[in-house]
């Protein structure tokens, strides 16, 4: 079960709430103070782009996160109802800011350390993760699946 | 916090000052201001980035897209930008190799002139 949940409408205006809520979380559950900003530029980055594909093809359906500290790691899911092909893959990202495409997911890549993205029966899902205080690991990966 | 904007002209150099936060709902306006500043004729930019606080990659999307319209009129937008933790995205974007990233508005400046 998530820390902490949040749903919310996908406006452009409330990303920065995700991210203040999400830095706040990861702060609590002990994530390094090193690593909060890569946790707020991350998480901003997926709800970004699940914000915009919700606009595009499911604007009545809120944008969730779920935050989870458990003991070693700190994990942040951010789920996109949206089910539009290619997504996952980062098709839309970008899409009406002249951003290249793909430019958000790279992002999100260069600065988690776990992330793994995968098409769920409730959209797709872009998990991140960091560790927390006392559990540092060298090294991080990448999955789509 | 929220997006501030200010622009002043400096040996034919249009600076735009950057203050706050540049994410998926503050940066259109940065956009907007830069098409404005194009389509009054000003081809040769200075973004100071140096009181930026948060950029993600739809402010880079705006800044790229920046770049490609003075660009069109033989232009230059260079940056000016000592903050690691908003380098780090330029690196990792690879945008290092795009942008011309200066420590001040003045380094910018000067090396833009003498690249005249």
């Amino acid at each position: 079960m998530p820390t902490v949940e949040v749903t919310f409408t996908p406006l452009p205006a409330h990303v920065r709430t995700a991210r203040l809520v999400a830095t706040a979380v990861a702060r609590r559950s002990g994530v390094p103070e090193t690593l909060l900003d890569e946790v707020r530029l991350a998480v901003g980055e997926a709800c970004s782009r699940a914000v915009e594909a919700h606009r595009q093809h499911c604007p009545s359906e809120p944008v969730r996160i779920a935050l989870t500290g458990q003991d070693d790691r700190f994990e942040i899911e951010v789920i996109n109802a949206s089910t539009a092909p290619g997504q996952a893959r980062g098709a839309m990202a970008g899409e009406g800011t002249g951003a290249p495409a793909g430019f958000s997911l790279a992002v999100i890549a260069g600065l988690a350390d776990d992330v793994r993205i995968s098409e769920t029966p409730a959209g797709t899902s872009v998990k991140m993760s960091w560790p927390v205080s006392g559990s540092l690991t060298a090294g991080g990966s990448t999955r789509h699946s | 916090m929220d997006l501030k904007l200010d622009h002043y002209s400096k040996d034919g150099i249009e600076i735009v000052d950057v203050e706050g936060e540049i994410d998926v709902y503050t940066a259109p306006r940065l956009r907007e201001l830069l098409i404005e500043l194009v389509n009054v004729g000003n081809y040769q930019i200075v973004v100071n980035m140096e009181k930026v606080e948060f950029l993600d990659s739809t402010g880079l999307g705006v800044l790229v897209g920046g770049l490609k319209r003075v660009r069109a009129h033989d232009g230059s937008l260079d940056l000016v930008c000592t903050q690691e933790r908003i380098l780090k995205i330029f690196r990792i974007t690879g945008l290092t190799k795009v942008f011309g990233i200066h420590d001040t508005v003045d380094e910018a400046i000067t090396n833009r002139k003498s690249e005249k």
